[in-house]
């Protein structure tokens, strides 16, 4: 077995359409690798990892595929060996610390619950366990701010409580939605960094969904490009940001602002390129027959 | 910490424990009615019959808020019809909050079908005019206190379903609902645990709301002679017993209507209050 996560043929579609939001998706996270998934705003990033995770929306329905989480394929499964083994195996690093905490209860609490509740840790284990993740993403006085609640925290402190909570249980998964695009400019970097650190120290498989190129450079070995649901371009990182394989993903790279160059102006994904994909996929969806 | 939430809970607390403290007033009122009543709320004498309170001429002693039309003793009269207003607003609004937001909860929760139907249900539920729905349904059963509860119940669950259910949605679709499901909670621990707490202080204001309102409803109900039996004292009779003779004996009419003014006032004020007060992200 050499993937942690691997997603074969993954297709999915609004209920009652035929409109597939994600076409014949296929992806591998073996563990301890970083897998980033980039594209715009709608081209299903996050729905992957929350069709990983099992929590998409109700408007959206898998129609085909495999999702198998170490060869048990999470759409076969019986929906509570499914919630299990999700709940085992992975956890979410959510895009947005301010709604991810419950504001009326205590930070201790939402770290430990999982440990005692799912897992079935003794209480005093389960906090010590959760005072050293608290101490190991940086949170000074880890026992007063387990008694404390989410407002009283910042944004930054919040999302460090929120990925050490994902790592307390030693998932060997995590998906991670866009963890720093709710958070200020100046704790982006070191919260990355902080995910990098965990990740690479509990060798924990990592799905990063990004629309930031700059990030995935940083922390990502593999990338999936997505354009329309659609994975066309996956490739190693080193390769993607010196060759990009696919003229959409060379239009993606072009169209990063740079800092080196704050004065040039935004250049968008060219008309032309997104013809081209356009007509790529409506090959696809014309070449795609479901089956059960 | 010294920032602009120290002010808002500075007034929230006066207006907290000014209602509480009528509420208060009236409870002792009503637990202590035959220890504290000057006279037999029922007991009638022409000869006394209306009497002005003590502060204008003509008043007599011992009588501190005057008689009515038939000499009975204003005050202790309003002291034991607090016991009914106080009775229904806990059974009326207590039952109401618990049928209304268990139906909100799983409506907006579950969805899908147990949502549909609920949703039909209160849509046709709020079809019928209430005040005549009440009328009809007491006339059938039978004037008594439980009819009044069981009327008020009726009426207004579909206030708390309709408002519990729309914050529930609301909570529904936060981050921290995914990340509990993620983690493997079932989903009645994610409504109980996650949700719950949260649409809290909505619930507690929209009870003690609701109290107010059975009040209300209660001494409309006395008022067309359709509540409890008459010769037990409520404010609403004795309102509607004082407007036949409010040329002659406004204060008949005035207090009651008074201490019904200030109880549902205060009762939505409580709400306002202890909802400033357990919400943890205003606390």
């Amino acid at each position: 077995m050499s993937a942690f996560l691997e997603i074969r043929d993954l297709s999915a579609r609004l209920r009652g359409t035929r409109e597939r939001v994600l076409r014949s998706v296929s992806l591998q996270v073996p563990p301890g690798t970083v897998r980033g998934l980039v594209g715009e705003s709608g081209a299903g990033k996050s729905m992957i990892g929350k069709a990983v995770l099992g929590v998409l929306p109700r408007a959206v329905e898998i129609v085909e595929g495999e999702i198998l989480l170490e060869g048990d394929d999470l759409l076969k499964a019986s929906p509570a060996t499914r919630r299990r083994l999700i709940g085992a195996k992975t956890a979410l690093v959510p895009q947005d610390p301010l709604t991810a905490l419950n504001p009326s209860r205590r930070i201790g609490r939402q770290v430990t619950d999982r440990l005692v509740d799912i897992l079935g840790w003794d209480k005093a284990r389960a906090t010590t366990r959760a005072l050293e993740m608290l101490a190991e993403v940086r949170i000074q006085e880890p026992e007063r701010v387990m008694r404390l609640y989410p407002h009283e925290l910042s944004g930054g402190m919040r999302q460090r409580v929120l990925i050490a909570a994902a790592f307390a249980a030693e998932p060997k998964l995590i998906v991670a939605d866009e963890p720093t695009t709710a958070l200020d400019v100046t704790v982006q970097k070191q919260t990355l960094r902080l995910i990098s650190e965990l990740q690479a120290r509990h060798g924990t498989a990592l799905l990063f969904v990004t629309h930031d190129l700059g990030v995935v450079a940083k922390i990502c070995d593999r990338l999936s490009v997505l354009y329309a649901g659609k994975v066309v371009e996956d490739t190693g990182v080193e390769k993607f940001f010196a060759t990009p394989g696919h003229p959409y993903s060379a239009a993606l790279l072009a169209a990063t602002p740079r800092h080196t160059d704050p004065t040039s102006s935004l250049r968008p994904v060219p008309a032309a390129v997104l013809d081209a994909v356009g007509d790529e996929i409506a090959a696809a969806d014309a070449a795609w027959r479901p089956h059960g | 910490m010294l920032d602009g939430r120290m002010a808002t809970r500075r007034r929230a607390g006066a207006r907290l424990w000014l209602s509480a403290a009528w509420l208060l007033v009236v409870a002792l009122a009503a637990l202590l009615a035959p220890l504290i009543a000057p006279h037999d709320p029922l007991a009638q004498d022409l000869l006394l019959g209306r009497l002005p309170p003590v502060f204008m001429a003509g008043s007599e002693p011992g009588y501190l808020l005057g008689t009515d039309s038939l000499g009975r003793d204003v005050l202790s009269r309003m002291i034991y019809g607090a016991r009914v207003a106080l009775v229904v607003a806990l059974a009326a609004g207590v039952a109401t909050c618990l049928i209304g937001s268990a139906l909100g909860l799983a409506a907006g929760f579950y969805r899908g079908w147990t949502d549909r139907i609920v949703g039909r249900l209160v849509d046709i539920w709020m079809a019928f005019p209430p005040v005549l729905f009440a009328i009809l349904l007491i006339a059938v059963l039978g004037a008594s206190l439980s009819s009044v509860v069981l009327a008020i119940i009726v009426i207004d669950w579909t206030r708390f379903c309709r408002v519990v259910r729309a914050e529930t949605l609301n909570q529904s679709q936060m981050d921290y609902v995914n990340s509990a499901r993620v983690a493997g909670f079932t989903r009645l621990r994610t409504l109980l645990t996650e949700i719950l707490p949260n649409v809290m202080p909505v619930i507690v204001a929209l009870l003690t709301l609701e109290m107010g309102i059975a009040v209300i409803v209660e001494a409309i109900l006395s008022f067309v002679n359709l509540s409890v039996s008459t010769d037990a004292p409520t404010w609403g009779g004795m309102i509607a017993e004082g407007r036949i003779a409010i040329y002659q004996a406004w204060w008949v009419l005035a207090f009651p209507l008074v201490a019904l003014f200030l109880t549902v006032l205060s009762f939505a004020q409580l709400g306002e209050g202890l909802r400033d007060r357990f919400d943890p992200v205003l606390r």
